[in-house]
This record gives structure tokens, sequence and C-alpha cells, in this order.
């Protein structure tokens, strides 16, 4: 194989390993806006807060990787519940602006208050997975690109089929759907919206702790967050597949332009701003995204 | 005490300053802002040079959210062109400032315009998240268009004169500030009782009754984003000749927070509110500082804990303020004087 097809291989897969985790935040989000029509701003820090409970795990008590995981994602369930509860709750049905505001406000306290505990230091998951790069032919994957990939890819298909056939996964959609019909068939309403934050919050600590891994962990983790919303607007910010799709798409563009473009610019990063320049065009052309609702509004 | 206000003609009914007690006070508060400079110590100028440029942009950004009720996160990206624009006038044509930063103002109002157009077409969070993507691709060229805006180190500025006087002190600062400041606050009070304010209110309310009656949605929200990144432009150029140096590090989308955030705690809609807004914001860190600063004598590491603790108290303002007092401090202020010009005959 030339090296030129190599290098655009190489590319592709560290962009589909990006784009994997971009899919599972985007997941955590679409959930939220889904069961709740709110948009959240702090994706990033719970993403953030994920990494740091499992960090403190494997750090302070040795757990070992599977338990710290397991604890960060069960903290961080609660920490979205209490969210919902206390500061989503009570504004519920208010305009856009006061929702949007109050989750960029609960990003400045987690950001804030993860610095108080944890220092603005950066940290690094202590080695868990073989360090031994995986081969495909002539293509390398770094180990540390490798597993938590696969952590991230399992996330995603547990979510994915708990929504399709569990019980509160099909409450979860009728709710969605239509709130008012899922409210007369006695599905408790409530409930739908604080379990819709809490598992947003999970996959949120999932990705951040895959995050975490790959590139370490400080309370600027959470900047990773405001990637998501390229991504949710592409797929649609309604579907569940779409934030899969749209986080390959914009995963594998950046890298690509990151591969080919920036180092025809010295100096300049095209990578960062790629996403947001699709983001600026989907509205444009396609504001529901590639699989998202198309609401019907003629002004 | 007063019992009540009334009007006899409609000129009454819309002046601006309605009662003689609010003439008064704002009598007082005019001699007080003059006499400022001559009084208060370096420190206190130099925030209050700050204070007023930051109401000068917040009160933009308040005429887009509070008045027509548009979202924008991209507000200090409006202020980097009116900076960049004003600060590459002035070093690289060495033009004087009464055309350089009018010239940023004007340069930010076609950005706003740009920005805004699509606001037609898609509202609420689809608009917020349009202008994030604006605040994230402006920062990017200002940090990358290396040739013109000098990329991270950005661009240095002379000191403003006129007519061979140099303002080149903070107090000297402080008047242009000032007087530009109060003259842009007089032109919003005046645009909101226009035909246009009246369209931008009720474009807010209910856009499609609005449209009914004869409001152009389209043409009217694009006014808004004009007039809310004029402002912030003019703001952006008064800072540069303040601070004499523009980086892409003082465009951030923080400071597009923060200034979301002035307008909340001091009122959404409300000209006063971000007044207070400001000042409110703004004193909040340095009350931190000065806390953290007593603190350290009995406790040697709080300093380091001053700059997380200002992101939780940040949040926690917009966290409370929104739920408990969704108007913010201009209601609260309101509250007040009700209270007092009816006691002691109310409970």
């Amino acid at each position: 194989m030339s090296e030129g097809l190599v290098h655009l291989i190489q590319l592709l897969v560290s962009g589909v390993v990006t784009g994997g985790i971009y899919a599972l935040v985007a997941m955590g989000f679409v959930v939220v806006y889904k069961a709740t029509r709110v948009i959240n701003f702090a994706t990033g820090e719970f993403m953030m807060l994920g990494a740091f409970f499992a960090w403190t795990a494997m750090s302070a008590v040795q757990a070992p990787f599977v338990v710290a995981l397991l604890a960060a994602v069960a903290a961080s369930a609660l920490l979205g519940m209490a969210t919902e509860r206390l500061v989503l709750r009570p504004l519920l049905g208010q305009r856009t602006i006061s929702i949007i505001m109050v989750t960029i406000g609960l990003a400045a306290i987690f950001k804030g208050l993860a610095q108080i505990a944890w220092s603005g230091d950066y940290r690094s998951f202590p080695t868990i997975f073989p360090r031994s790069p995986i081969e495909l032919g002539p293509i390398l994957i770094p180990s540390r690109q490798f597993y938590p990939f696969l952590i991230a890819l399992g996330a995603i298909v547990i979510v994915g089929l708990g929504f399709r056939f569990t019980r509160t996964g099909v409450a979860m959609r009728a709710t969605a759907d239509d709130q008012m019909a899922a409210f007369g068939m006695g599905i408790d309403i409530r409930r739908i919206f604080s379990l819709s934050w809490s598992l947003a919050a999970m996959t949120a600590a999932v990705a951040g702790i895959v995050v975490g891994i790959i590139g370490g962990i400080s309370p600027q983790l959470g900047a990773i967050g405001l990637r998501t919303f390229p991504v949710v607007i592409l797929g649609g910010l309604d579907s569940i597949g779409g934030a899969l799709v749209g986080g390959v798409i914009i995963g594998v563009l950046e890298n690509l332009a990151g591969g080919y473009i920036d180092p025809m610019l010295e100096g300049t990063s095209v990578k960062e701003v790629v996403p947001f320049v699709v983001l600026v065009v989907t509205l444009m052309v396609r504001p529901y995204g590639l699989f998202g609702t198309r609401e019907v509004e003629r002004l | 005490m007063l019992i009540g206000n009334y009007k006899e003609s409609y000129d009454s009914d819309e002046a601006i300053f309605r009662t003689p007690a609010t003439r008064a006070w704002m009598g007082a508060a005019a001699v007080a802002a003059i006499l400022f400079p001559f009084v208060a110590g370096d420190y206190p100028l130099y925030m209050a040079n700050l204070m007023l440029v930051l109401a000068l942009a917040a009160l933009g950004l308040n005429i887009l959210i509070g008045f027509t009720g548009q979202i924008s996160l991209g507000h200090a990206a409006f202020m980097g062109v009116g900076a960049y624009g004003t600060a590459v006038l002035a070093s690289r044509f060495g033009l004087p400032f009464w055309i350089s930063i009018p010239a940023g103002g004007a340069l930010a109002t076609g950005a706003g315009m740009v920005v805004g157009a699509p606001s037609l077409r898609i509202k609420g969070l689809y608009l917020a998240i349009a202008t994030l993507s604006a605040q994230v691709i402006f920062e990017w060229v200002f940090t990358n268009w290396t040739s013109v805006t000098g990329g991270i180190r950005g661009l240095n500025v002379a000191p403003a004169s006129i007519a061979g006087f140099r303002l080149d002190t903070d107090e000297r600062m402080y008047f242009l500030i000032l007087s530009v400041t109060v003259v842009h606050f007089l032109l919003a009070s005046n645009l909101r009782r226009s035909r246009w304010g009246r369209a931008f209110v009720a474009v807010r309310d209910r856009d499609v009754a609005a449209e009914i009656v004869g409001v152009n949605l389209f043409r009217t929200k694009i006014l808004a984003f004009m007039v809310s990144s004029y402002y912030a432009g003019i703001a952006g150029g008064l800072w540069v000749y303040f601070t004499k140096v523009v980086t892409p590090e003082n465009f951030q989308l923080s400071l597009s927070i923060q200034f979301l955030a002035i307008v909340i705690v001091g009122g959404l809609g409300s000209i006063k509110g971000t007044v207070y807004g400001t000042i409110f914001m703004t004193l909040v860190p340095e009350m931190l500082k000065a806390g953290t600063g007593v603190a350290r004598t009995f406790w040697p590491d709080a300093q380091s804990y001053l700059f997380p603790l200002r992101d939780v108290v940040f949040g926690l303002l917009i966290v409370v303020f929104l739920i408990f007092e969704p108007h913010g401090l201009a209601e609260i202020w309101n509250r007040i004087k009700r209270f007092f010009s009816l006691w002691p005959f109310k409970k």
C-alpha cells in the first residue's frame, strides 16, 4: 500500500474513534432534548466530573477499572437526577434563554467545584490496557485509542438497545413523542424527565472517562462538550441514530481537515473550526439535520 | 411621599425621566459621574472605565434579547469585530479615534447583519447554536488571520488624541467613554419608545401577531441584530483605546457568557437593569478578591481558591437569579422603591 493511502486510512480510523466519542456524548444530549426540550450546555462538565469520579476511585481507593467505571456512572446518575430536580424543574416552561443560561450557569459551577476539589492540574489515568498498538496490516491503532473506543461503542449499544427494548425505554420514547398521550397512558412524566437527565449524565460520564484515558483529565476537559453541538445539529436534535451518524461524520471531517489542510497553512488549526462551519451550513440548508423531525412553521 | 403621577400631555407621558424626583436623581448622578475621576484613585477609575465599556456592550445585548427576544451567544465576537476594525484603522492607517471607533461600529453592524440573517428561518435553541458557531468562527479568524489581526500577539494602538490633546490617561479616557456610553444609553431609551422599539417588543411577545399587525419580521429582527452588534462594536472600539492592545483572548465565549449573565442578573429588557447588572457582576469578583485577601491572613491557601470560587459564584448567581428572581435586579430595585414610596402607610 502506498504511503498516502496509509495516511488516509490512519486519518479515517482516528476520525472514527473521535466520532464514536462524539456520538456517545451526543446521545446523552439527544435523550435530554427529546424528553425535556432542554439543550444542555453543561454536557462537557458532566463528562469532566464523570472522569474525575473514576480517577478518584482508581487513585484513592485503588479500585479496579471496571469498578471505578461503574461507580463513576452511578455517581453521575445521581448528579444528573439532582440537577434535574433542583435546577431544571423549577424552570419548566420558561423562555428558551432562561433554560440555556441555567445550564451555562451549571457548567460554571461544576467547573469551579472541580477545580476546588481536584485542583487545576493535569492528571492521567493509571495504565489500564495493554500498551501494544493494534495492527491491521500496515494500519496502526494506538491502544489508548482502540480500547476506549470499544468502551464508547459498548455504551452506545447498551443505551441504544435499552431505549429500543426495555419498558423504561419505551416509556421515554413515548414521552418524547407525545407528552400528553404518554401521561394519559399512565407514564409518570416527572420520573421520565429525571431518568433522562440521569441517563444523559451517565453517557457523559462514560464519554468523559474515554476522553480522559485518551488525553488526560483536567477541569478544562469540559471544553469538548461544545463540539457536540455540530454533531447533534447535523444528525438532528431529536434523533439518536442521527447522533451516531453525525458523530462519525464530524469526527472524520475534523481529522481529514487536520491531516490535509493544516500542514498546508502554517500555524493555523482548521481542525478546530471545521465542525462549526459544517454546523452553519447545516443550519442554513437543513436546520432540522439529517434525521431530525422537520418542524413545519411558516411566518 | 409620592401619591400619584398624573400626566396631562402626551409629552409628559412619553418622557424618559418622568417624575421630578427621577430628574433630580439623574442630575445628581451626572454631577457625581463628572466629579468621580477627581476624587477616585487609580484602581476605582480603571474599574469605572471597564464597567462603562461593559455596560455599553451589555446594553446592545439587552436590546437583542430583552427587547426583541432573539438569543445571541456571540456578542463578544461582535465586540471583537468592532475592536479589531478600530485597531486596524488606527494602527495601520493612522486614523483618529473619532473616525476609527464609528468605523469599527459600522463593521460590527455589518457582521451582525450577516449573523442575524438566519434568524428569519431559525429561532430559539437553533439561533442560540447558530450564534455560538459565529462566536467560535470569529474567534478563530481573530487568532488565525495573522496578517490583519496580528494573531495571538494582537495589535497595539497609540492613545487617542484630538487636536493635539492626547487621551493617554485613564482619567482622560474616562470622559470619552462616559460621554459615548451615556449618549448611547439615551439613544436606547429613545429607541424603545419609537416605532422600531415597539416593533422589537411586539416580535418578542408574539412574532406571528406582530407580523399580522404589520411589523415586517425579517427587517425588525435584522435591525435588532444590527443595533445590538453596533453597540458591541462601539464598546469594542472604546476598549481598544482604553487598554491600548487587542488580542483574541479578549473576546472569547466566556465574555459572551458574561454579557448574558449581566443582562439576566440586571433584568431582561430593562435599560437601567443593564447598569445594575454590570456594576453587580463586576463588583462581585472584586469582593471575592478582597474576601480571599482577608482570609489569607489566617489561611494561606485561600488565594489559590479565588479563581474557581469566582466560577462557582458566577454560576450560582445565574442559576439563583433565573429560579428566584427572573426579572433581575431592576425588579428588586422597583420593589424597594415601591415599598418606600408608600412607607409608612403600607405594611
